[in-house]
């Protein structure tokens, strides 16, 4: 049976047993994702899941209430349909119900490569083989995962929509002394995945990152590697343009307001990669700007949030999401447009030293005095509303001196307000090359290119 | 079939695969939780799910797959396919592999529940949350949550030695928050803990908690917090609350001692620890009062089971012993690896996911005092409490604790309160500056342990009563 008969069939149980009022929304979704992690070079853990995932929100008399499970044959769905029927006619009312999604024309997504689908073990090992070997004798740690959904969404509304996505993703790091460096590649094809220039790249920003100084706390000019600028992404998506904590008025975000650098345009756009292309409730995922030129433009909803803000749902609707909100997870920082010379790909091999690419080059060159960071560490919000965010610094710093890196410097805690850091006249430099970063999940991603920031605050060093 | 015939199934498939070692776990679980904000149900989910996971080893190589079928068919493919990936990881070979040795074992083991959670009728458990949180709402909060979560969890473990094992494990508990938001800010405070309390128990836990009653205290403490003083910055004498101390042993000695981030298999993503096995025995981790078990044998305690997930059985064992760091958190292979005699400390949160070392129950033994009589000693400092944000580096070394509330410690007595407190140090500087240490233990139970690539939630437990830290730097600022 298809993803789309199990739904249909699920809605048709619902009628007969709830009757022709009950309203029920329903997700199947088939899932083959695996991952192969290496660390101390060598594959230390491989795994790969077969699942099938059913999801039922179910309203009735006023009432609401959602169940899953992964028994698809006709007892296990019958059972499905039976407990969340009776969680219902169970729960409190639900006075905020937004109703179900009408029918609606989806988007096809993005094509799917099959090839990933159906990724082997030995293709991702093929790939650590290739990252371990171009790390020449470091240590390497890291994974590859690749990942293939297939899903369907039917509602008693007579809306149904069906899509499947795959995306490859390789994160890894080589040692050199104690010192890491990092690489990581999220894609839409495993091919596009290529190990020897990641573990080139990590292994160039390990040797760089050896002896590194102890710099005294303060605030720094600073240019963020990509997988740094991500951590910014995915801080603003779950704090900032959340619909639920904007209605909650636990966000920053003032809708109108030029609240970032002129610089800045973010994207939420969930079609520019491979994805399903509708979200739980079955609303078409859109491109959605977060961001115009540094004024906020939006957040992001789901049906609920939608409805409590009067604006309606952008497409955002997630499990868990009435609870911690609907977030943008698809966010494109869009490259900058000033005359940077890009000379290659920002994954080239051939690597050496702590920049990288040119794109970070060119960034770093215009920094009389700064540091120029990989990656963010920990994060955590100390304070909601103004974004105040601490962590550290990982997988690499080093300082800027007129124009080039001098010396590798220990990690930093840092304690910064986000949209402060990124405000109107923040922002001195936009890499031209985005890069696109995977988060801990497929689906998931944040795609920026390395970003230069006027002052980051570091408040102590991590060694005390 | 059986949950142990699916089990059977798949690691006699494996062996036939070339496995040299097989062991498989199928996992039924249901989950149950329900959040109400404002006085109003926000989300009722109920979830179950049914698979086995089976992992192979061939040669020196591990494979593991999972999927959510208990068909012969199925569990033999599954036994099959886990073979397939450990001989793919053969490419990238490593070190030879052991186990330390377990008996194997025939058992059953279930937790302790007096009302099953999932027997009380849902309008029941929603009236709770309903009524805490319109209180809260009645007392000013602006954001009155409430949340309550279930798991009731039975698995059945087999190994290609002769294991044979299968547990019932109940898990519940829950809590409430009242949010404050003021001018560009927002003060949150939290009964009993930041997410709640948890443990391996019945509803009762929850019953114990009587949310209601605390439900006005921390409305109007949210809202104090927005015109409180701010916490001071600088170096003093540090007064932990229970809770927070709880989550300060989690990360800053439960993580470091994860055997599997000191052999660097972390190293990429969770991270590794500062914490060399050369000096295992002889470290001196913390003061003298610094006594931390590793007891998955407590009773409701929400790291407690009767066997990890690799059949070993629950066993207590020392962590620090005044003061000096004995033991790690193993499994079988890290382990052999590590040369030590013991594992008994890997869990898998789900039947898709691989089991790994993972926190029992990790907790500090009662020290002599009482927080009355630590305050009443105490001549100038700051008493912190309930976690709000929580950050430590790679190493589990430099770490950064935001508390909900604080107030002044002053000539023994206990003064303003103070917003947004923080506290920073180093893990071995700080936990050797602990110098007075309350009796008024309390198994902490954390929900939320991330580790592990695919992503896993870990169940864990932490004892833990308030103490007091000698020149620590507080009000770290943006």
């Amino acid at each position: 049976m298809s993803e789309l008969d199990l739904a249909g069939h699920v809605v048709e149980l619902v009628r007969r047993l709830a009757g022709p009022d009950a309203q029920a929304e329903v997700v199947v979704t088939r899932a083959d994702l695996a991952l192969t992690r290496f660390a101390n070079s060598f594959i230390h853990q491989n795994v790969a899941e077969s699942a099938t995932a059913v999801r039922l929100r179910l309203h009735a008399d006023g009432r609401t209430a959602a169940g899953s499970g992964s028994l698809v044959d006709p007892d296990g769905l019958a059972a499905l349909v039976e407990r969340t029927l009776a969680a219902t006619r169970l729960a409190p009312t639900d006075p905020a119900w937004p109703g179900l999604t009408p029918s609606t024309p989806v988007p096809a997504g993005a094509p799917v490569d099959e090839a990933t689908a159906a990724a082997s073990p030995d293709e991702r090992a093929a790939r650590v083989r290739a990252f371990v070997d171009a790390v020449e004798g470091l240590e390497a740690a890291g994974y590859c995962r690749t990942a293939h959904r297939s899903a369907a969404f039917a509602n008693s509304a007579g809306h149904s929509a069906v899509g499947r996505s795959a995306e490859a993703a390789m994160d890894g790091i080589a040692r050199a002394g104690g010192a890491d460096g990092v690489a990581r590649h999220c894609a839409d094809r495993l091919a596009d995945l290529d190990g020897g220039a990641l573990g080139a790249r990590a292994a160039a920003k390990a040797r760089a990152a050896a002896d590194p100084v102890e710099l005294p706390p303060g605030r720094y000019e600073v240019v963020l590697e990509p997988a740094a600028v991500a951590d910014l992404l995915d801080n603003l998506a779950w704090y900032g343009f959340n619909g639920k904590r904007y209605a909650e008025r636990q966000s920053f975000a003032e809708p109108g307001a030029a609240q970032f650098d002129p610089a800045l345009t973010l994207v939420d756009d969930p079609l520019h990669a491979s994805g399903l292309p509708y979200d739980l409730e079955g609303t078409p995922r859109r491109a959605l700007t977060l961001v115009e030129a540094g004024t906020t433009a939006a957040v992001a909803h789901d049906r609920r949030s939608g409805a409590e803000a009067g604006t309606g749902s952008t497409g955002h609707g997630m499990p868990g999401g009435s609870t911690f909100g609907p977030l943008p997870h698809n966010v494109r920082l869009l490259p900058g447009d000033g005359p940077v010379e890009v000379a290659a790909g920002p994954l080239s091999a051939g690597v050496t030293g702590a920049v990288a690419d040119p794109d970070t080059a060119a960034l770093v060159a215009g920094m009389s005095r700064g540091l120029l960071v990989s990656d963010f560490w920990y994060t955590r919000v100390l304070d909601a509303k103004q974004l105040v965010v601490t962590g550290l610094t990982r997988n690499g710093v080093w300082l800027v001196e007129d124009g080039v890196p001098t010396r590798a410097v220990r990690d930093f805690r840092f304690t910064e307000s986000y949209p402060r850091a990124m405000g109107p006249g923040r922002v001195l430099g936009l890499g031209r090359s985005p890069v696109r970063q995977p988060d801990r999940v497929d689906g998931f991603w944040w795609e920026t290119p390395a970003l230069r920031l006027a002052s980051w605050n570091f408040t102590g060093g991590a060694s005390g | 079939m059986t949950g142990f015939d699916a089990a059977t199934a798949a690691v006699q498939a494996a062996l036939d695969a070339g496995a040299r070692y097989a062991d498989a776990r199928v996992m039924h679980r249901r989950y149950e939780s329900m959040s109400a904000r404002n006085g109003d149900i926000e989300e009722l989910t109920q979830d179950e799910s049914i698979g086995l996971g089976v992992r192979a080893l061939v040669g020196s190589s591990w494979g593991f797959h999972a999927v959510p079928e208990l068909s012969d068919a199925a569990a033999r493919d599954a036994g099959r396919r886990a073979a397939a990936i450990a001989t793919a990881s053969a490419r990238v070979p490593g070190p030879p592999i052991d186990l330390v040795p377990v008996e194997a074992t025939v058992a059953s083991w279930a937790s302790g529940c007096k009302v099953d959670p999932l027997g009380v009728p849902l309008s029941d458990k929603g009236d709770l949350l309903v009524r805490a949180t319109a209180t809260m709402r009645e007392h000013g909060a602006d954001l009155a949550e409430g949340l309550y979560q279930i798991w009731d969890t039975a698995k059945w473990f087999v190994s290609s030695e002769g294991h044979r094992v299968d547990q019932r494990i109940r898990e519940c508990g829950g809590g409430i928050s009242a949010t404050s938001i003021g001018d560009g800010e927002t003060q949150r405070r939290s009964y009993p803990s930041y997410r709640g309390q948890y443990g391996t128990t019945g509803w009762e836990l929850v019953t114990s908690l009587d949310l209601a009653a605390h439900a006005a205290r921390i409305a109007e403490e949210s809202r104090e917090l927005l015109t409180a003083p701010e916490c001071p910055s600088g170096e003093t004498d540090l007064i932990l609350g229970g809770e927070q101390l709880a989550l300060q042993i989690h990360e800053s000695v439960g993580h470091a001692i994860e055997l599997d981030r000191i052999l660097g298999w972390e190293a990429a993503f969770a991270g590794t620890s500062w914490l060399d096995l050369t000096r295992l025995g002889t470290l001196r981790y913390g003061s003298e009062l610094m006594n931390v078990t590793i007891d998955p044998t407590i009773p409701g305690a929400l790291g407690s089971f009767g066997f990890d997930d690799e059949g070993s059985p629950a066993v207590k064992r020392d962590a620090v012993r005044e003061g000096r760091w004995v033991g790690v958190l193993a499994g079988r292979d890290s382990a052999a690896v590590a040369g030590l005699d013991y594992g008994g400390s890997v869990r898998a949160d789900g039947w898709a996911r691989l089991p790994m070392v993972r926190m029992t129950n990790v907790g500090l033994e009662p020290g002599p005092h009482t927080l009355d009589e630590i305050i009443a000693a105490t001549d100038d400092g700051v008493l912190m409490d309930l976690n709000r944000s929580w950050s430590i580096d790679d190493k589990r070394l430099n770490f950064q604790f935001g508390c909900e509330v604080g107030w002044e410690v002053k000539k023994g007595r206990r003064g303003r309160m103070l917003r947004n407190p923080t506290y920073t140090g180093i893990g071995p500087t700080f936990w050797r500056s602990m110098d007075m240490l309350s009796s008024e233990i309390v198994p902490w139970g954390t929900p939320n342990c991330g580790k592990g690539q695919p992503g896993q939630t870990g169940h864990t437990g932490h004892p833990a009563a308030p103490a007091r830290f000698r020149n620590v730097r507080v009000g770290v600022r943006a």
